[in-house]
């Protein structure tokens, strides 16, 4: 096919209509630790897989998911550094709004302009794109959302997703089992289940990340030990 | 000013220079959204310029964010925008005036570099702002009908007005309730 032949530079068509850097950039995010977000009725939980490369490493230290205001938080599924930087514009981002207006950002401006972000990174020289897709969970006046941004930058707000390794499987699982009423507690007994299924090895307190927003519109990770006790709930 | 459930805002009708007066109808008080509006007093191009920037800025935001600008967050607008001269400043003190959640009245005034000052009973701007703070002070009450506040707030006006030499030649009043807006033009002395 003529598309490897494009592939070089990010800012060039190939003749299929594609920009192949995004697609080798999605790539990237499907061999990513897999990440899931569920919005139940009553607020929204974001978890992710936490495989760390060593038992020496202090898991302490690592913390995937990340608040960008008070009442909304990330998640990812990619490159680390990548997700970092989008962090960190991102809280920019919402604190400008706020200096401007006295008023916390919604969550679909705070999407909006990430994923603007991420879209200038497509269309720039000597850049390349953004290694991860974000899952965003916000609590404002519209209720809880979830929202998913992708590397080339679009962005689609959903009732249940997931990212990362493994996406298919994770998603058929929560087609099944997600219903337009759930309340938060059982969405987060099912992104635990979803984790479950494709998880190598023991899922524990430890190697799992769980983050939720409810209608007290603060977003919190949850510590060790409450995530010890939901897993206790679910077997 | 504030009554209950509605607010007025009024302005005389004078555009002059010095002691040449230009028109006896320029418009003082604009209108952002159904629920809010700014009057602004001082140098006249200024007023101008800021009300096309601040439409301008209002629009953008309604197509963004597919809702109307509250008053408060309108208010840190106006100030954030007036700040940005703090060196080189639009020569206006504003006055705004909206319904805000479930209708709450909300007003508040600021200077020419954004310092906000809010109230919970009236706000004056311009020439005549002293003498506007006396004739507020002693005629206003709490929780005024609509038509009584009409009444108030023009008296205030008038009285003013016609103590100062560069304001006067009527008045015009706005009152807005929940429902409509009443535009009045009061007559004065015409001098």
């Amino acid at each position: 096919m003529g598309d490897s032949q494009y592939s070089f530079s990010l800012t060039t068509f190939s003749p299929s209509g594609k920009l192949v850097q995004i697609e080798h950039a999605l790539t990237a995010v499907g061999s990513g630790q897999t990440s899931l977000g569920i919005k139940a009725s009553n607020g929204v939980v974001i978890a992710t897989e936490k495989k760390l490369p060593s038992i020496l490493v202090d898991e302490t230290s690592v913390q995937k998911i990340q608040a960008l205001t008070p009442n909304i938080g990330v998640v990812y599924s990619g490159m680390g550094p990548d997700f970092r930087v989008l962090v960190r514009k991102s809280r920019k981002q919402a604190q400008q709004y706020y200096r401007l207006y006295k008023e916390h950002i919604p969550v679909t401006q705070l999407v909006r302009e990430t994923a603007a972000v991420m879209q200038e990174f497509t269309q720039s020289g000597g850049v390349r794109p953004f290694g991860v897709s974000l899952l965003i969970a916000g609590y404002d006046d519209n209720g809880p959302q979830l929202y998913q941004v992708d590397p080339s930058g679009s962005y689609f707000s959903w009732k249940a997703s997931a990212m990362g390794k493994n996406v298919s499987n994770a998603k058929t699982f929560l087609e099944k089992r997600y219903t337009e009423d759930m309340e938060l507690d059982d969405a987060i007994h099912t992104a635990i289940l979803t984790l479950k299924e494709g998880y190598e090895g023991q899922i524990s307190s430890n190697n799992i990340e769980i983050g939720v927003i409810r209608s007290d519109r603060e977003f919190r990770v949850l510590s060790p030990a409450e995530i010890k006790d939901f897993l206790e709930e679910v077997e | 000013m504030v009554g209950k459930n509605c607010f007025a805002i009024a302005s005389d009708r004078r555009l002059g220079v010095q002691l040449q007066t230009i028109a006896t109808d320029f418009q003082r008080v604009f209108k952002i959204h159904d629920k809010l509006y700014i009057g602004l007093s001082g140098l006249a191009t200024d007023a101008q310029t800021l009300y096309q920037r601040l439409v301008f800025r209002h629009k953008l935001y309604q197509l963004r964010e597919e809702r109307d600008m509250k008053p408060e967050t309108f208010a840190s607008l106006v100030s954030a925008i007036l700040y940005e001269r703090r060196f080189g400043p639009y020569f206006c003190q504003p006055v705004i005036a909206g319904l805000g959640e479930n209708d709450e009245p909300f007003i508040c005034t600021m200077d020419c570099i954004g310092a906000k000052e809010l109230a919970k009973d009236f706000v004056v701007s311009g020439t005549s702002s002293e003498s506007l703070y006396g004739a507020c002070e002693s005629m206003y009450k709490p929780n005024m009908e609509p038509e009584e506040l009409f009444e108030t707030v023009s008296q205030a006006l008038m009285a003013s007005v016609d103590r100062d030499c560069l304001a006067g030649w009527g008045g015009h009043v706005f009152i807005v309730t929940p429902t409509e807006v009443q535009e009045r033009v009061v007559k004065g002395r015409m001098d």
